[in-house]
């Protein structure tokens, strides 16, 4: 490979002599400072607004250089740690994965790379917008490419609107395991739904193990605060979901449909051993239980795992109270409700059905049990006094949905639906009572009318938004944000409903008073059902009704859920804060442990 | 003559990485050397398995810190392959551009690093000029100058920046016009070829019973054994360029090899941009980062590095760690056994030099 090279070939180099020197001069480097480029990784910025704390740039971190430091002066709120990340440069590698995995892309990288210091503690900085008291030049962001979490969740698969009207078949078909697992996937275990669950649930524990697909784990988590898991899975209120911290800037994990995954999925012997492991020996000591809903069926599972003996009694012929009477068919089928008490009943929980507490009862059970818990919950219905509410076809939702359920369910044939229906409430109780007039409306008509009015407009409606799309797909017709005015009666017999369109709901001081304007428009039906809520039925109280204080309709109680006036009873559910499965399932756990305190130092 | 024992390295300008080398030499010959590596980073492959699939990715550029891009790509592609991910296509042609711009770095740098041994500090002074301005293009499309962490499983990182390309086109259109220059200044300079003709010899046979690649090998065998053409990955089967090879390896031929492969390598990747389409950069992960699991498998994926083949043999469990990540460093043939057996022989002054055109980068070898 020799080659040869010309005489002249030097010559060449004359031409440096025209060009300038390649050197950089370096006079001016701290006028003017190499600017970094505008992707460039270097000290880290977070915006404390933005930031919620969940810990997952310090989970995903390869070097371990990020430790979360609680922060007193941030208000814990749910949905929000007091804690924001602090980093250690000494180990940070300016990977900026932290940056890709963060759920409310509130940490950034700066173009700042100059920091000196002969304090080896001065490199242990907490990053906020600023950099050295000086606002920070952004660097590295994440984008859509470099984003390390999947904002969307796996949809859910469900029943299509055209197979649902005639039938009362489950609408939600459920997660399978492949999707389940996907799902549990996105979760990076921040623990903020916990917090925010009434229950405080040990949601990410049992995603993990769905992830892991550890069924045992599963259950075992969940059964640790929650007996009810296939009703919970199905119709709670999942506040979990909102306070998600993927919500941030996507959808939040199904932790509800994840939860109702373990529930039906999970083998049957693998269920039975986890539930019956959990129950301590006898421990002495007996405790009724007034009413099966959840918050009594909490209560008895948990007072018989630690031991006590439990029976409940419940007025109607199956258990399960406004779980069981309450909801529509197709939201929450029989056959989940009985899985759950099945077990619970397995563990031996007595159940008397068809026992109707009366005041009698009472004063014989405070000497035959140790100690007593009502949830005997909100089940009487409400109607709003206005002209012509007490005619015998204006029908309160708690009157009209036992009786549809039992018919539903084969109990009994009898049920009266007219052909135009006009239904009041805006809440899931209406929702449910439209939907299942619907069915039963479609099952005898062929066809459906159905106007549903509440004072709200229907983006603030306090259902949840899948109830207003899929009673939309299913035939209902909304007349929203316009408040009833007069049921008109004509020879006895119903014509319709006027209504007025809302201004405002509650007036400048916050309080409730619905302001209109406009005419009034006639709405034309035969039947009206008001789902505008539910109320309590204290006439088993007797004489200690006189002892307790009841306010607006619930029971006071101290905050192991004894009723304060009565130390041997307990109490929770509707009857103490309001009806919510999950916050009644939590009240029952709570008063489970406050009944043990209390009959323990008896 | 009584035998000496020298160390050469770590600290030391014409040493490769933290590495160094025991010698004893009798006058100026080396009777007998063995390598001492891992000054720096060692571990990598225990490391490996103590991390998740994606925490690795700051990991794995350190195992070669002048082209780290290698171990990104072979560990995204062995992945890809295990998951069945598709890349974008705009992914394929970014990646190849990325490896190309690093290709040309490192062999600018060691081009430049033969100035350190034969005192002639004005061709490293240009060439790692040069390789400054490919820092910059790097900074500008990555967000760091050497370790990347840019391609990754399912394309790459982010998109390129606006305006990128023109400043590739131009800073491959200067390095072109400079490319006379660099000879000049090294390896078509009289002072230095008396140094290096003749000199570090690496006959066939060498070849053969080491297993050496790349240059070493193409440089010494006159067959173009180039992965990018044998087993093409990512669009290389689509980019016409010519792979240089010799039947005499000294240390001037192969160093005329490298300069040799960066205008190939400027070809390259001025057909990258013309051909590289617009779209997506990146396939999404399943879940989070934290949760991302890679199916039970094993899979060797390699790729041609600027010092030759360059492979992870990659085990998954099916977990969110890898089960084994086994490291085939391009240099490691040359590195550790070349320098007990071939080193020996050599005058002193030329160890340096030998360590340069055989290319070592000493992570590698102990990984």
């Amino acid at each position: 490979m020799k080659k040869h090279f010309s005489a002249f070939r030097p010559l060449r180099l004359l031409k440096y002599l025209f060009i300038k020197p390649l050197s950089l001069p370096m006079e001016d480097i701290f006028e003017n400072p190499r600017e970094a480029a505008d992707n460039y990784r270097g000290f880290h910025v977070n915006d404390w607004e933005k930031c919620i704390g969940c810990t997952t740039c310090a989970d995903i971190c390869p070097t371990e250089a990020i430790i979360m430091v609680d922060r007193c002066e941030i208000e814990e709120t749910d949905g929000n740690f007091a804690k924001r990340p602090t980093i250690d440069y000494g180990r940070c590698c300016f990977c900026a994965l932290c940056v890709d995995i963060c759920t409310t892309g509130s940490l950034s990288m700066s173009k700042e790379y100059l920091f000196n210091s002969p304090e080896g503690n001065d490199y242990y900085l907490m990053p906020t917008e600023k950099f050295l008291g000086k606002e920070a030049r952004m660097g590295y962001q994440k984008d859509e490419h470099s984003d390390l979490i999947e904002l969307k969740r796996v949809p859910m698969t469900h029943l299509h609107d055209s197979e649902r009207k005639d039938n009362f078949l489950e609408i939600v078909k459920g997660y399978s395991k492949e999707m389940a697992i996907h799902e549990a996937a996105r979760c990076v275990e921040c623990g903020i739904c916990s917090k925010t669950c009434p229950a405080n649930m040990n949601i990410p524990e049992y995603i993990r193990a769905i992830w892991e697909e550890d069924f045992e784990d599963a259950i075992e988590q969940i059964y640790k605060t929650n007996p009810l898991p296939g009703v919970c899975g199905r119709i709670c209120t999942h506040l979990c979901e909102t306070a998600c911290s993927l919500t941030q800037r996507g959808e939040a994990i199904a932790i509800r449909w994840l939860k109702r995954y373990i529930v039906d999925n999970a083998p049957k012997d693998i269920y039975e051993k986890v539930v019956m492991e959990q129950v301590s020996a006898e421990v002495g000591g007996k405790v009724a239980v007034i009413g099966s809903g959840p918050a009594g069926l909490a209560a008895a599972y948990y007072l018989k795992t630690i031991g006590y003996s439990v029976d409940v009694f419940e007025q109607k012929s199956l258990a399960g109270g406004v779980m069981r009477y309450g909801i529509a068919k197709y939201r929450l089928p029989d056959e989940a409700i009985d899985q759950d008490i099945k077990f619970i009943e397995k563990i031996g929980v007595n159940i008397k059905v068809n026992t109707k507490v009366d005041a009698a009862m009472l004063v014989k059970f405070e000497k035959e049990y140790d100690a007593v818990f009502t949830g005997t919950g909100f089940f009487n219905g409400r109607k709003i006094p206005m002209p012509g509410h007490d005619h015998e076809n204006v029908i309160a939702a708690m009157d009209f949905l036992p009786a549809a359920r039992d018919y539903s369910r084969g109990l009994t044939d009898k049920i009266d639906i007219h052909e135009n229906v006009i239904i009041i409430g805006g809440g899931n109780v209406a929702f449910d009572v439209s939907r299942t007039v619907l069915r039963l409306q479609f099952e005898k008509y062929g066809k459906t009318n159905i106007t549903m009015t509440a004072l709200e407009s229907e983006d603030m409606l306090p259902a949840d938004v899948e109830e207003v799309i899929e009673g939309k797909e299913e035939g209902l017709h909304y007349s929203f944000a316009h408040g009833p005015q007069e049921i008109v009666i004509k020879d006895g017999k119903i014509k319709g409903l006027t209504i007025k369109k809302v201004e405002s709901i509650f007036d400048a001081e916050g309080k409730f008073s619905p302001a209109y304007v406009g005419d009034e428009v006639l709405l034309e039906g035969t039947q009206i059902f008001m789902a505008i809520g539910q109320s309590p039925g204290y006439d088993y109280l007797g004489d200690y009704e006189t002892k307790v204080n009841i306010n607006r309709g619930k029971l006071e109680v101290e905050a192991n859920g004894q009723v304060k006036g009565v130390d041997w009873l307990f109490a929770g559910g509707d009857i103490i804060s309001g009806p919510d499965v999950i916050t009644a399932v939590a009240n029952g756990h709570n008063a489970a442990i406050g009944i043990d305190e209390y009959l323990t130092n008896k | 003559m009584r035998e000496i024992k020298l160390f050469l390295g770590p600290q030391h300008p014409g040493m490769h990485g933290n590495t160094s080398v025991h010698m004893y030499v009798e006058g100026d010959i080396i009777v007998k050397s063995y390598l001492l590596p891992g000054m720096l980073h060692r571990g990598f492959e225990k490391g490996m398995e103590n991390r998740t699939w994606v925490n690795n990715l700051a990991l794995i550029p350190r195992i070669c810190v002048v082209e780290p891009d290698i171990n990104e790509m072979v560990f995204a592609m062995g992945i890809e392959t295990l998951t069945g991910m598709e890349v974008p296509e705009r992914a394929h042609y970014i990646r190849m551009i990325i490896l190309e711009l690093a290709r040309i770095s490192i062999h600018l740098m060691a081009y430049g690093g033969i100035g350190g041994p034969t005192g002639h500090y004005t061709m490293m002074y240009h060439a790692q000029a040069d390789r400054n301005t490919i820092l910059d293009i790097f900074e500008k499309i990555t967000g760091h100058r050497i370790y990347h962490q840019y391609i990754v499983p399912g394309g790459v990182r982010k998109d390129f920046p606006k305006g990128i390309e023109k400043d590739i086109v131009d800073f491959l259109d200067d390095l072109a016009s400079r490319y006379t220059e660099h000879r000049d200044l090294g390896i078509d300079n009289p002072t230095i070829k008396k140094r290096l003709d003749h000199h570090i010899m690496l006959p066939e046979s060498v070849v053969w019973e080491l297993g050496v690649t790349g240059v070493g090998m193409r440089s010494s065998v006159n067959k173009p054994y180039d992965l990018r053409k044998v087993t093409p990955y990512a669009r290389y089967s689509e980019i016409d360029f010519h792979v240089p090879t010799s039947d005499y390896s000294d240390a001037t031929c192969r160093v005329d090899i490298k300069l040799q492969e960066v205008v190939q390598c400027i070809g390259i990747i001025k057909q990258c941009l013309a051909k590289m389409p617009e779209g997506p950069v990146r396939t999404k992960l399943e879940g989070n980062g934290l949760r991302w699991k890679v199916p039970k498998g094993q899979v060797y994926s390699a790729v041609e590095s600027s010092r030759g083949e360059f492979g992870y043999f990659i085990v998954s469990d099916g977990g969110t760690k890898p089960y084994r990540i086994a490291v085939r460093g391009a240099s490691f043939p040359q590195g550790l056994l070349g320098v007990e057996k071939y080193l020996p022989g050599q005058r002193m002054d030329d160890a340096a030099l030998w360590f340069d055109t055989m290319g070592v980068c000493s992570p590698e070898i102990d990984r």
